[in-house]
C-alpha cells in the first residue's frame, strides 16, 4: 500500500518578513530530519508546493528559496483569500502544512557558463528569487547575472533587504524601475515601466539565457523586447501559475490544453507556451 | 455454463452478501433507476440504464483525504484509512467498465493515489450486456460494443429471449464471484440474446482532427452559449475525474475532503488574484470537449468519453454530446467542400 498522496508535511513557522503591503514571507521548518532531507532530495529551483492550514485550505506556491540552503524553506505570498489570510497570521512557532515538491524545475544545470537575465514583476520575483540564489551561491559556475525587477510602486517592491545586496554586489547587475507616479522622493532606481527598462538596458542574448516571470501584462510586453534583442524562445523561460488542487496530476484544473501545469510546469519556455492554446492561459 | 433466471438477481445479490460482499446493483430508487448498495427487497433493474455510473463506488463524489484535530492554534493529523470494502458492481453497463480505463490511468499515471487504488483492488465488475439502447446512447461512435467486456470481470448475459442471464467470468475475480454465488447459479445451456444495435453516430478521430486546428473556432462560441454551467454532465460522467478539496472545520476537528468539482463552473480555474483563464461558458465547455475527445487520447491513448449518453439525458439545455460532435464532422465536411 503507498502512503496518503494528500497528507502534508507539518512545519514549524521559524520566522515571518512582511514584503510589501499584504506581501509575507514565512520561513518553515522541517518537522524531523527525514523530512528535510527527503525534500532536498527531490527540491530543484522552480519547483512548487501546497501551503495550507488545517480548517482553511491549502494554496499553491513556489519554493522561494534555493537548494542551496539546506535548513528550510521559504514561500512569499499575497494574503488575497481565506487560506493566504490564514498563513499570514501564522505567528512564529505555530504551525502550518506543506506537501511537495511539486511540478519540473529550471534547467539551471545546463546554463553552466551562460549569463542569466532575470526580469520580473512584482509579486512575482520570488519563483525567481530561488534561481537568483541558486546562482548567487554557486557563482562561479554562472556568466553575467542580471537582474531587471519592477514594481507598481516602491512599496510593491518585494526583498527589499536582498535587493539592497545584490545592488551591492559588484558581480551582479541590478536595476530597479517603479511604474510612473509609483516613485518616492527618495528613489534612486528607475521610473518606467518593466519592458521599457529591459528596452533601455538592453541585455545581449550571446550565450544568454532569459528568465520572466510577472503579471501577464508584463510579459505580454516584454517577450518582443526580448525578442528584438535576439533572444531565441527556446532560450527564454517562464512559469504558469495555474490554479491548482492537487499539484499531482489528478484534480484537472490546471490544464493549458493537454499540458498539465502542474506535472509538466510550471517551468516553460517561450518555445514550448506557443505550442499551447492561449485560451486557457 | 452459469445461468441465473432473469427474475433471481436478487437471490444472486442475497448469495454474494452472505459471502460477505458489499453488493451493488442498478436498484429502483424513487423515480430513477441507481446503481446503488443492495439490501433485501430492493428491486434490480436491469432494463434501464442506471442515472449514474460505476464511477460512484471508485472515487465518490465526497472523501474524506484528511482529517485533524485542532487545539487552540495547533493541530494534529489523524490517520485516514482508505476504504477497502470489498464490492460487486452487479449490471454496469459495459460504457461505464470501460470508462474505468479512464480512472485507473489518471489515478495512477505517476503519483498513486491510494483511495481510488484502495477501493479498485477490492472491486468486482459485473458487467451488464445491453441488448437495448436508446437514442442517446453512441458508443459504437468512441470504440465501444454494447456487449463490450473491457473492464468486466465477469459479463451477465440477457439469454433466452431476457428470461435467464448467462454469467460468463473473464479474470480471477470473476471466478471467485462465481464461487461465492454457489448453487444461486444454475448449470446449463441458453443462447445469448443479441446485442443492441447501437449506429455509428460520428468518427471520433476525425472530431479529434478537427478539434486540433479549431480552439479558437466560432463554432465554441455558438455551441457553448447553450451551457448553463450547472455541471449535471461532468457527475453523472463515468469518466470526468475532476475534484475540489475542501476543509470542513469543526472547533474541535477539521476534515479534508476531496470533492467532484466540474470545468463547466465558474471558479473552476478562477485565480485569486482575479485572473480566469477559462472566462467564459465558452470556454469552459470547449474544454469539456477537448478533454473528452482531444487531450485524454492525446494523453493517454485511450477515449475520453465512452458514449453511454447520461450527458445528453440530462443536460436541462439539451446539449448532447453526440449531437456536438456531429455537428462537429458537419463543419469539417463543410470546410473540405
Amino acid at each position: 500500500m503507498t502512503e496518503n498522496l494528500y497528507q502534508p508535511m507539518k512545519m514549524r513557522v521559524a520566522a515571518g518578513r512582511d514584503e510589501a503591503p499584504d506581501v509575507r514571507t514565512l520561513r518553515l521548518e522541517f518537522p524531523d530530519e527525514g523530512a528535510r532531507a527527503g525534500f532536498f532530495a527531490k527540491y530543484r529551483v522552480g519547483m512548487f508546493g501546497l501551503y495550507g492550514l488545517p480548517g482553511a485550505g491549502e494554496s499553491t506556491f513556489c519554493v522561494a528559496s534555493p537548494p542551496t540552503r539546506t535548513e528550510y524553506i521559504e514561500c512569499t505570498f499575497r494574503r488575497v483569500g481565506r487560506v493566504t489570510s490564514a498563513l499570514a497570521d501564522r505567528e512564529i512557532g505555530q504551525a502550518i502544512t506543506f506537501r511537495g515538491p511539486y511540478g519540473n524545475a529550471f534547467p539551471i544545470e545546463s546554463w553552466k557558463g551562460r549569463n542569466i537575465l532575470f526580469v520580473a514583476g512584482g509579486i512575482a520575483l520570488p519563483p525567481l528569487r530561488s534561481v537568483i540564489w541558486n546562482v548567487l551561491d554557486r557563482r562561479t559556475e554562472f556568466g553575467d547575472v542580471t537582474i531587471i525587477y519592477g514594481a507598481r510602486t516602491v512599496a510593491d517592491l518585494v526583498y527589499k533587504d536582498e535587493l539592497a545586496d545584490w545592488g551591492a554586489r559588484p558581480d551582479v547587475r541590478l536595476v530597479t524601475t517603479v511604474d510612473p507616479g509609483g516613485q518616492t522622493p527618495d528613489w534612486k532606481g528607475k521610473i518606467g515601466f518593466v519592458p521599457t527598462v529591459l528596452k533601455e538596458v538592453g541585455p545581449s542574448p550571446a550565450s544568454a539565457v532569459a528568465l520572466v516571470c510577472g503579471p501577464p501584462i508584463m510579459i505580454k510586453f516584454s517577450l518582443p523586447v526580448l525578442k528584438g534583442l535576439g533572444f531565441p524562445p527556446g532560450d527564454i523561460y517562464t512559469t504558469l501559475e495555474n490554479r491548482m488542487k492537487c499539484g499531482i496530476g489528478k484534480c484537472g484544473r490546471c490544464n493549458v490544453g493537454s499540458v498539465y501545469v502542474c506535472k509538466d510546469g510550471p517551468v516553460f519556455t517561450v518555445e514550448q507556451l506557443q505550442s499551447l492554446p492561449h485560451g486557457d492561459m | 455454463m452459469k445461468l441465473v433466471d432473469a427474475n433471481k438477481l436478487s437471490d444472486l445479490a442475497a448469495a454474494l452478501a452472505a459471502k460477505g460482499y458489499r453488493v451493488a446493483a442498478p436498484i429502483q430508487d424513487g423515480d430513477v433507476v441507481r446503481l446503488k448498495e443492495w439490501s433485501p427487497g430492493a428491486v434490480i433493474r436491469t432494463d434501464a440504464v442506471p442515472v449514474n455510473s460505476a464511477k460512484d463506488f471508485l472515487f465518490p463524489r465526497s472523501e474524506i483525504i484528511g482529517r485533524y484535530r485542532l487545539e487552540g492554534d495547533d493541530f494534529t493529523p489523524a490517520e485516514v484509512k482508505p476504504d477497502s470494502t470489498r464490492t460487486v458492481l452487479v449490471g454496469v453497463r459495459p460504457c461505464d467498465a470501460m470508462a474505468l480505463a479512464v480512472l485507473d490511468t489518471v489515478f495512477n499515471w505517476d503519483y498513486k493515489d491510494e483511495f481510488y487504488n484502495a477501493r479498485r483492488a477490492a472491486v468486482t465488475v459485473v458487467t451488464l450486456a445491453c441488448t437495448a439502447a436508446d437514442d442517446f446512447c453512441f458508443c459504437t461512435s468512441v470504440g465501444g460494443r454494447p456487449d463490450g467486456t473491457a473492464g468486466a470481470d465477469a459479463v451477465l448475459r440477457p439469454a433466452d429471449g431476457g428470461t435467464k442471464f448467462i454469467l460468463e467470468p473473464l479474470g480471477e475475480k470473476g471466478r471467485a464471484l462465481v464461487a461465492a454465488a454457489g448453487s444461486v447459479l444454475a448449470d446449463g445451456e441458453a443462447k445469448a440474446d443479441p446485442p443492441a444495435e447501437v449506429p455509428v453516430r460520428f468518427d471520433a478521430r476525425q472530431v479529434a482532427a478537427w478539434l486540433a486546428d479549431n480552439f479558437e473556432s466560432d463554432l465554441w462560441t455558438t455551441l457553448g452559449m447553450a451551457c448553463l454551467g450547472c455541471g449535471a454532465c461532468a457527475y453523472a460522467c463515468p469518466t470526468c475525474h475532476c475534484f475540489d478539496i475542501q476543509d470542513e472545520a469543526t472547533r474541535a476537528e477539521s476534515v479534508r475532503r476531496r470533492n467532484w468539482d466540474s470545468c463547466g463552473f465558474g471558479l473552476f480555474t478562477a485565480h485569486a488574484g482575479g485572473h480566469n483563464p477559462r472566462a467564459n461558458q465558452t470556454a469552459r465547455w470547449r474544454n469539456r470537449v477537448m478533454h473528452k475527445f482531444s487531450y485524454i487520447p492525446e494523453r493517454f491513448k485511450m477515449p475520453g468519453c465512452t458514449g453511454c449518453g447520461r450527458c445528453g439525458r440530462l443536460c436541462p439545455a439539451g446539449m448532447a454530446i453526440a449531437d456536438i460532435c456531429s455537428e462537429i464532422i458537419r463543419a469539417r465536411e463543410a470546410v473540405k467542400k
